[in-house]
């Protein structure tokens, strides 16, 4: 990992890197980034018109990251999963990385429990929302506000 | 050079749910980044993973250039019978990997 790189020049060229990349995100005023609108139309993608509730899913995520180059994530939602009544998928999306997907992940009544968990990037402190899609066509879903200090994505290498 | 871990308990009682795990090394290049002459570096990501349990698909995930490098994957299944659980990668410039294990079920 380049946090370990021994060589002091390089970690400061991340560092800085990793700072304009915060100060750029705060000072544009339409980033280029994925907005909360750009996530608004990506669920619309996968939802359409179909009501979203929140509740059922829940979101193992750490509050505050240090580094958003990974992130552990974990999504767990209620359900029995039996043939008649289980989760077809999970998804997963963020606000303001460059793009509003992280994760869309099917499963069905063999998993015998919902329970998904990856690790993931996050380019700038924001919320990441989980929905949760029941056999019943029953949308669910639930968000989770992560701070980060060391951005991932909008660095370059150096 | 990629190289796939997956980690299935080789031992299970039938109907138990067991957790499966899966690490795959990757860059996961988002294609958002530029290289030192300010050039864009051209994605390279893994864009599914799917698993079967004797043939049958199981789990099935689309990755997205969030993930980050070498995804790592968990997800659960229940164990039915004994036989092979097989995954399967696939991603931008024709990647494909493709790794399995054995489960006994009694």
């Amino acid at each position: 990992m380049m946090d370990h790189d021994p060589k002091g020049a390089t970690r400061r060229d991340m560092l800085l890197a990793g700072l304009a990349g915060l100060g750029a995100a705060v000072i544009k005023i339409e980033p280029a980034a994925a907005t909360p609108e750009s996530m608004r139309r990506a669920i619309h993608q996968v939802v359409g018109e179909a009501p979203v509730r929140k509740g059922k899913v829940s979101i193992d995520v750490p509050p505050l990251v240090e580094n958003g180059n990974t992130v552990a994530l974990a999504i767990e939602v209620e359900s029995p999963m039996t043939s008649q009544d289980h989760v077809k998928a999970i998804h997963v999306f963020n606000e303001k990385n460059p793009q509003p997907n992280i994760i869309s992940a099917r499963l069905g009544p063999r998993a015998g429990r919902a329970r998904v968990s990856t690790r993931f990037r996050l380019a700038d402190t924001q919320t990441i929302v989980a929905i949760a899609e029941l056999s019943d066509g029953s949308f669910w879903s639930a968000s989770a506000d992560v701070i980060v200090t060391l951005a991932a994505c909008l660095e370059d290498l150096s | 050079m990629t190289r796939a871990l997956i980690n299935v308990p080789p031992k299970a009682k039938r109907g138990q749910v067991i957790e499966i795990k899966t690490l795959i090394s990757h860059i996961m290049e988002t294609g958002y980044r530029h290289d030192n002459m300010g050039k864009p570096i051209p994605r390279d990501i893994i864009t599914q993973l799917t698993c079967s349990y004797n043939g049958e698909e199981i789990f099935r995930a689309d990755l997205y250039p969030a993930i980050a490098a070498n995804p790592f994957v968990t997800f659960h299944t229940v164990a039915t019978e004994s036989g092979t659980i097989a995954f399967e990668w696939t991603g931008d410039n024709g990647f494909h990997e493709t790794a399995s294990a054995k489960i006994t079920v009694e």
